[in-house]
C-alpha cells in the first residue's frame, strides 16, 4: 500500500513521529478494530480511531441515544435522540474520515453471537457498561486469542488494562462478577462524563500501540486513576495460575452468559 | 509497624487480617474488590485468615463496571 497526497497531508502529524511514521500510519489504515459499546467509553475511542484513520471500526450496541447520554456520550448529538447509537456513531465516524469502513451490530453481545462478531478484528475494544458483558468479552478473547482493552469507571475513577494472549487476563484479576447490587453501575452511582473521555482515550491509544506495534502496552498492569484528586497509578498484575479460564486448570471450557443485573435506575436503557 | 496500602505507607500496631484492613480502609463489602498481597492474588474465601504483615505491599482493585 502505497499512501496518497490526501492521505499524507490528512496523517501527517502521526507519520511526523519517528514511532509511527508511514509504515505505522499504512498499519493504522489497514487494521481492523471493534467497538463494544457505543456509549460513555465507546464515543471517544470510535471519534479518534476514526480520526486516526483505522480501515475497519466495528460497533456494537443494542441502545438507542437517550436524552441522559449527551452528558458524556460525545459521539452523539441532541438531534440523534431515539436513534440507534451505532447508526449514530457510524454517520459521525464517516463524516471525520469518509475512507473508514463502519460494520454495525445492532445488538447485545452474548455467548452465542460473541466469536462470531469478534473473530474478524485485530484488536478488542471493551465500552461496556456491565460485568456480564466484561466477563464475556474477557473469556470469548482469551479463547479466541484475541488482545483487548478493558475500561471501567464509576463516580470520578477509572481502570484500564490490556490483554494480549498470554498476559494477564480479566479473570486473573477478578475471578468471578461481583454479587448484585455489591458494585454499583454508573446510572446507580454516576460519573463525571470527563472522565469517560480521559478513559476512553487511554483505550484508543493501546489500541493504535497494539496495532503499530511500539511502545508499551498496559499489559500485566492495572492503571487506575482517581480524576477527583487526579492521581494515577499503574498496579503490576501477575498471572494467576488459579484464574479459571487461563489458568492450568482451566475450568471454564465453554462462554456463559450470567445473569444481566436488574438494578439499574434507568431500566429502559438496555444494556449491551 | 509500616505496610503499603495502594502505594501509599500505612502505619498499624499489629499484624492484621485483610478482613479487617478492608474494614480499616473503609472499604465497605469485601465483594467490592479483588485483593493482591505482595503481587499475588488472595481468594475472597482466604481474606479472614491471610494476615498482613510489616513491609506487605497490599492493593485493593476495586471492580469498576461502568463504560457507557
Amino acid at each position: 500500500m502505497v499512501l496518497n497526497d490526501e492521505q499524507i497531508e490528512r496523517f501527517s502529524r502521526h507519520i511526523i513521529l519517528k514511532e509511527v511514521g508511514v509504515k505505522g500510519q499504512i498499519k493504522i489504515i489497514q487494521s481492523k478494530i471493534l467497538i463494544i459499546g457505543a456509549g460513555g467509553l465507546g464515543a471517544p475511542i470510535a471519534l479518534y480511531l476514526a480520526a486516526a484513520g483505522v480501515g475497519m471500526i466495528g460497533l456494537v450496541d443494542g441502545d438507542t441515544v437517550d436524552l441522559s447520554n449527551l452528558q458524556r456520550q460525545v459521539i452523539h448529538f441532541t438531534p440523534d435522540i431515539n436513534k440507534p447509537k451505532v447508526i449514530s456513531a457510524k454517520e459521525k465516524i464517516e463524516l471525520i474520515n469518509p475512507d473508514a469502513k463502519v460494520i454495525t451490530y445492532k445488538e447485545r453481545i452474548y455467548a452465542s453471537n460473541i466469536m462470531d462478531i469478534i473473530r474478524d478484528y485485530d484488536f478488542i475494544i471493551d465500552g461496556t457498561d456491565n460485568f456480564p458483558a466484561k466477563f464475556l468479552i474477557n473469556d470469548a478473547c482469551v479463547m479466541a486469542g484475541k488482545p483487548f482493552s478493558h475500561g471501567g469507571i464509576l463516580r470520578f475513577d477509572g481502570q484500564a488494562m490490556t490483554y494480549v494472549p498470554g498476559s494477564t487476563c480479566y479473570r486473573c484479576v477478578f475471578q468471578s462478577p461481583p454479587p448484585k447490587n455489591a458494585v454499583p453501575s454508573c446510572s446507580q452511582a454516576g460519573v463525571l462524563g470527563a472522565i469517560a473521555g480521559m478513559l476512553g482515550t487511554i483505550q484508543a491509544v493501546e489500541a493504535l500501540k497494539f496495532i503499530i506495534g511500539k511502545g508499551t502496552l498496559l499489559t500485566n498492569r492495572l492503571l487506575t486513576f482517581n480524576a477527583f484528586n487526579m492521581e494515577f497509578r499503574t498496579v503490576p498484575l501477575h498471572k494467576n495460575d488459579k484464574c479459571p479460564i487461563c489458568g492450568s486448570n482451566s475450568s471454564i471450557v465453554k462462554l456463559e452468559d450470567y445473569e444481566q443485573p436488574s438494578c439499574d435506575l434507568h431500566s429502559k436503557e438496555s444494556k449491551v | 509497624m509500616k505496610i503499603i496500602v495502594n502505594g501509599k505507607e500505612q502505619y498499624i500496631e499489629k499484624e492484621i487480617n485483610i478482613t479487617d484492613l478492608l474494614v480499616k480502609n473503609n472499604v465497605d463489602t469485601p465483594d467490592m474488590v479483588s485483593v493482591q498481597l505482595n503481587g499475588e492474588f488472595v481468594r475472597r474465601e482466604n481474606f479472614q485468615n491471610t494476615i498482613a504483615k510489616e513491609n506487605d505491599e497490599i492493593d485493593f482493585l476495586y471492580f469498576m463496571g461502568g463504560g457507557k
